[in-house]
């Protein structure tokens, strides 16, 4: 149904959309995600013809969205992330002149008034737009999208706006559409992608950084046991990290072992990642028994949507793209501190540049200082990334 | 092309634009026709004309400074350029919508005639002659304020520049004298609206002058397109 392939967009030397290939078939309800400035809108907009792309090509419904526009266009409705409203005209005009200039054959009263009455605007109709609420607004962009019947809808952030009860109807009602339709839906509302889309493309940085369900997303991201740990060492300083550290890398079957914040005074948490046949929480807890260190916490990494989408999107997706060939999979970072606070995203990263390599976290924690100096220009990049989501 | 018309005519009404404009363009055309034709005891409707072309000049920058710009502004253009129809569906809409409402204002000059045969007998070919080539100005002058409108996002500063632009094209003859390479005063002076339009007023229709103000009006409603069309690459 929508085919695209090798999408890119460059704005000057702005790579905002880089290399995108996915396919959508009849039926489906595809979520994209991702941060604000990631290429969601931008891919959307490629997608309707609203700008061209710089490379790359965009099959709706089989015809290429450069070579008959008018074709495709007459496939798709498209609600922009601003919908296209004119604010002095009446609902009831406005969706009619929609209604004409989509060239509309079915029956106008009837049409209207199915579409009116899916959206739930039919009390509204009558109005002039300037006075509707956002909600409504929001509908009526909706409901100027479903006419004419295309077979796909493109849909930028449908239920910004709107109040939950309200959001839950939307939803539903794109479940409905879904059935008949192809639906391209992009938020950043994780619950709403969750609940309302078949599959789930997160967009990173202009590229597709992971395609799939939630579950196999999910899957993919959690091959390793990861888990998070706080362990109290006997001297009660920086000094205890260096050698916690190379006390868990010892054990057989861990793959990466990080220090992480200071969380008590004097205690560190460390990240542990271990390969996927080796349960190694009991060899750790002998190894704190033999030296004398209490385990504070042991906590299994349970990835929801949410923590994938921030493992991705917080993670260097440039940085990634050259050094892996699925950037989906390898991420380390620790999310629910990052959003948490700033600073610590920026000690984090930095120390993450490092341990990239898996060299031990010691030499990490030694470099992280120089590297807050050297990379605080990296850090501070990161840092609105954070603000952003 | 019909949809974004009638939209167009719609939105002239409801803005208010629409009354504006007329009500500016019968006020200003009425006091030239009392005092260049009825007060002057002439029947020749000519210098009317005449100086209508300030009227034209200033008044189209208002029908054209908002149709593109504010599309742009409230992202209603993302509606228009991802429905399926071409750019210059688009274009012409609002350019054929801008010059109906011209043509409905220049035709009161219908109503001055009818005054003028209970005074004396009205010279038919010459108001016809002078209907048409102010038409085609305005044809003109309305493809330069829309392409000018496609090139902001602010109407005011859209309107103000469509005034700039064909206050330039008016003084194009003043400018031209001041020149003293004679191929560019030439150059310059063939390029003038005013001199071409004037033509008209003093009883001569000419093709090619007809012909020049309907290239302009071509070429800027192509220029037009050429904006939006360079958009969707930027």
């Amino acid at each position: 149904m929508i085919e695209v392939r090798n999408l890119t967009k460059r704005y000057g030397d702005k790579q905002a959309v880089n290399d995108i290939s996915f396919k959508v078939e009849k039926g489906e309800i595809l979520g994209f995600l991702g941060p604000n400035g990631a290429g969601k809108s931008t891919t959307m907009n490629m997608l309707t013809g609203y700008i061209s792309s710089t490379s790359g090509q965009i099959l709706i419904n089989g015809t290429d969205i450069l070579e008959d526009p008018i074709k495709a266009k007459s496939n798709i409705g498209y609600l922009p992330e601003i919908p296209p409203l004119y604010m002095d005209m009446t609902v009831d005009a406005y969706l009619s002149f929609m209604y004409d200039l989509k060239k509309c054959k079915l029956p106008r009263k009837a049409h209207l008034k199915d579409v009116c009455d899916l959206c739930k605007i039919t009390a509204v109709r009558g109005r002039i737009i300037r006075n509707l609420s956002k909600g409504y607004r929001q509908r009526v962009g909706l409901a100027q999208a479903l006419i004419n019947n295309p077979p796909v809808l493109i849909l930028d952030e449908p239920t910004v706006g709107l109040d939950p009860n309200q959001i839950i109807e939307i939803r539903t009602l794109i479940k409905k559409l879904g059935k008949s339709h192809t639906v391209i839906l992009s938020s950043h509302i994780l619950p709403e992608i969750q609940a309302v889309c078949d599959r789930i493309i997160i967009i990173n940085k202009g590229v597709v950084a992971a395609d799939g369900t939630a579950d196999e997303i999910a899957r993919n991201i959690t091959n390793e046991h990861k888990m998070t740990l706080r362990i109290e060492g006997s001297t009660h300083t920086a000094a205890d990290k260096q050698e916690i550290v190379d006390a868990i890398k010892s054990i057989g079957g861990i793959k990466y072992v990080r220090a992480d914040m200071e969380r008590e005074r004097g205690i560190y948490d460390y990240d542990v990642e271990a390969d996927e046949k080796t349960d190694v929480r009991r060899a750790i807890n002998d190894i704190c028994r033999q030296k004398g260190w209490n385990i504070l916490m042991l906590q299994l990494s349970n990835l929801t949507l949410e923590d994938i989408f921030l493992k991705i999107t917080m993670g260097d997706g440039v940085e990634q793209k050259k050094t892996e060939a699925s950037p989906k999979i390898e991420l380390s970072v620790k999310d629910g501190e990052l959003i948490a606070s700033t600073g610590e995203a920026k000690e984090q990263k930095a120390a993450e540049a490092d341990t990239k390599t898996e060299t031990s976290a010691s030499k990490s924690e030694t470099n992280n200082k120089n590297k807050k100096k050297s990379g605080s220009k990296k850090g501070s990049e990161k840092d609105n990334k954070g603000g952003e989501l | 092309m019909g949809a974004i018309y009638r939209r167009e005519m719609h939105a002239f009404f409801i803005s208010g634009v629409a009354y504006v404009f007329l009500t500016v363009f019968f006020l200003l055309s009425g006091i030239f026709f009392y005092n260049g034709v009825i007060t002057s005891g002439t029947s020749d409707t000519s210098p009317m004309f005449g100086s209508m072309f300030m009227i034209v000049l200033f008044l189209i920058p208002i029908l054209t400074m908002k149709l593109l710009s504010e599309e742009k502004k409230n992202r209603t253009d993302q509606g228009l350029l991802t429905a399926p129809v071409g750019l210059w569906s688009i274009v012409l809409g609002k350019y054929f919508a801008a010059l109906t409402l011209f043509i409905i204002a220049e035709s009161i000059v219908f109503v001055y005639a009818i005054i003028l045969s209970y005074l004396g007998s009205v010279v038919w070919t010459t108001l016809l002659g002078n209907y048409f080539a102010m038409l085609f100005l305005g044809a003109a002058f309305i493809a330069v304020g829309l392409f000018i409108s496609s090139l902001t996002e602010n109407q005011m500063a859209a309107a103000i520049a469509s005034m700039l632009a064909l206050f330039m094209l008016y003084l194009i003859d003043n400018i031209a004298q001041t020149v003293s390479n004679e191929y560019i005063s030439k150059a310059m002076l063939s390029l003038s609206f005013y001199t071409k339009f004037i033509e008209f007023t003093r009883g001569v229709f000419s093709l090619s002058s007809v012909l020049f103000f309907l290239s302009t009006a071509f070429l800027f409603n192509f220029l037009t397109v050429r904006v939006l069309d360079k958009r969707r690459w930027g």
